[in-house]
């Protein structure tokens, strides 16, 4: 990706520590608009440490995050989500309680402009605006093929699909950029093939900019345009997969010593 | 036969009134996750502005609007300056902040409107009716149709519209509501609304039946083995939890009390929630995790 126009995110000079334990030590990288840019590294590493960062769940106690253009020293969760920074959690972060459909009309809460008085009183804007989020709901859960689950209460159905749900909702706003945590963590072979194809997939026709983060290493180099490595909260390595795959320091830290063979 | 009826309806009427005190209790709860101590002055509060609004002569429906229009100003005032300020900490901080509000708003309520007992007329007869030969209160009935009438819009509000999607998601998963946009910090302030306005209907209905004084911040008391036994996440529970209780005064009153000498009343139903609290502690309808992490 040598794209010549301004990276959609970029990370100068994160550092975070948790009562004097550093977390990420002067991480700097950029994300190019467009691509899927995997963050990997053994557990501890930092990597859901940024994640949160970046949507405004932990303020870096240095650095700044520049995103589209602006500089940021702290995000504001409220605020990101409004700036259109998706999220998916490590754990699914559903509404378990509540239906599919709703889980994912609820995601499209930054786009709301109906007052809540309006809401309350269903006056006319407001009922025509919950129309216009169900339809747009309806065809998020066509493309995830979950339409006929949208009035499954979310903590009934299994986990794979859960995941699925999620993404759903966190793509239901169409985010600017979408952060995911392990999408593909406790599935099987096929879910986390099919799993993979839907952020490929979204990436294409969405034109979506992603950052996740993912173990299955098998996985991350064939979906990822960009890989960055980290390792006790440094960066190890940062460029395209196959650099990543030969990388002595990486395969020495990572991958465990030895050069994984990984089929084309 | 009659008598046992007539004593179990009666008891399930009175108990909607201890519904409607928990619902305020479970509304927070669900929220924003802390135990409001301060319920009861709160309904204390909403009845108070009211009927010192009527004393001076304000029509019904203009004290009405200004009432709600106080306690939304109040809760907007809670979120500034306690739960926003006190955001991530432990329950048991929550918990004391809203001691201290308690006891500020009654100190309020008393600077503003005076400490002397203000009567209530809600214009309801209390003469009893009688279906074939059971008694029943008529102002426990219309009590009963108010709580009814009340559930009926807040779960209309909870479950038919984008607002109540919203509140529902910042009960299940606050992060997670945050992270897609939504805006927690007002829907605390409207939750905490809605919990005044359920605390003015408590209110007028316990003002009307023993006035509008000081005591009736008391009645919080009467919502904890409601809360214990239908659970603190629960409107149902607190409906259910509500009827048990009431039905278990009254009967245990009449079938039990004159084994221990009568007036069992005052302490009946912190034994029953007691004996919950070993078999169900998270109550019929609470969820297990009490804990919000």
């Amino acid at each position: 990706m040598t794209t010549p126009s301004p990276p959609a995110l970029e990370v100068r000079n994160i550092s975070l520590a948790f009562k004097g334990v550093k977390a990420i030590s002067d991480l700097s990288f950029e994300v190019a608009p467009r691509e899927i840019c995997a963050l990997i590294g053994p557990n501890g590493a930092g990597k859901s440490s940024l994640l949160n960062i970046l949507n405004g769940v932990y303020v870096p106690n240095s650095g700044e995050i520049i995103f589209e253009g602006e500089h940021f020293h702290r995000m504001q969760p409220l605020e990101a989500a409004r700036r259109g920074i998706g999220r998916g959690f490590q754990n699914n972060a559903l509404f378990s309680g509540m239906s599919v459909a709703d889980n994912v009309i609820a995601g499209l809460s930054r786009h709301a402009r109906a007052t809540l008085l309006e809401e309350a009183l269903l006056l006319p804007r407001a009922r025509a605006e919950t129309r216009r989020f169900r339809e747009r709901a309806h065809e998020v859960l066509g493309l995830f093929n979950l339409e006929h689950h949208a009035e499954t209460i979310v903590a009934t159905l299994p986990y794979g699909v859960q995941k699925k749900v999620e993404l759903a909702r966190a793509i239901v706003a169409a985010p600017r950029l979408l952060l995911l945590d392990e999408p593909l963590a406790g599935m099987n072979a096929a879910e986390k093939q099919e799993i993979a194809d839907i952020i490929a997939t979204l990436n294409r026709e969405l034109k979506l900019t992603i950052v996740l983060i993912e173990h299955d290493i098998g996985i991350v180099l064939k979906l990822a345009h960009h890989v960055v490595v980290l390792d006790y909260g440094r960066k190890l390595a940062d460029g395209a997969p196959d650099g990543i795959r030969d990388n002595p320091e990486v395969i020495a830290a990572y991958l465990g010593g030895d050069k994984v063979e990984i089929a084309a | 036969m009659n008598m046992f009826l007539e004593t179990l309806i009666g008891g399930l009427l009175a108990g909607t009134m201890y519904s409607l005190v928990a619902i305020g209790f479970v509304l927070i709860y669900k929220a924003s996750g802390v135990f409001n101590y301060a319920q009861g002055s709160m309904l204390l509060f909403a009845a108070l502005t009211f009927v010192s609004l009527t004393d001076q002569g304000v029509p019904v429906l203009v004290a009405l609007v200004i009432t709600i229009v106080v306690l939304a100003l109040m809760a907007v005032g809670i979120e500034r300056l306690i739960l926003r300020p006190l955001v991530n900490r432990g329950p048991m901080t929550l918990f004391m902040a809203t001691l201290g509000l308690a006891y500020i708003v009654e100190g309020t309520a008393q600077g503003l409107m005076g400490s002397q007992v203000k009567a209530l007329d809600l214009g309801i007869e209390d003469l009893p009716i009688f279906l074939g030969d059971i008694m029943i209160s008529q102002f426990d009935l219309t009590a009963a149709a108010v709580a009814l009438i009340l559930v009926v819009a807040l779960s209309l509000l909870f479950n038919k519209t984008r607002l109540g999607v919203a509140l529902r998601g910042v009960a299940d998963d606050t992060s997670a509501a945050l992270s897609i946009g939504i805006d927690i910090n007002r829907i605390w302030q409207i939750v905490w609304t809605i919990a005044g306005l359920v605390g003015l209907v408590a209110g007028l209905l316990w003002g009307a039946r023993q006035g509008v004084q000081f005591s009736l911040s008391l009645v919080v008391l009467k919502a904890l083995p409601v809360l214990i036994i239908g659970g603190f996440t629960s409107i149902t529970g607190a409906i259910i939890g509500g009827l048990v209780v009431g039905a278990a005064e009254s009967l245990g009153e009449t079938y039990i009390g004159p084994f221990l000498g009568g007036g069992i009343t005052p302490w009946f139903a912190y034994a029953l929630a007691l004996a919950f609290l070993f078999i169900r502690p998270a109550g019929l309808f609470g969820e297990q995790k009490i804990e919000r992490v």
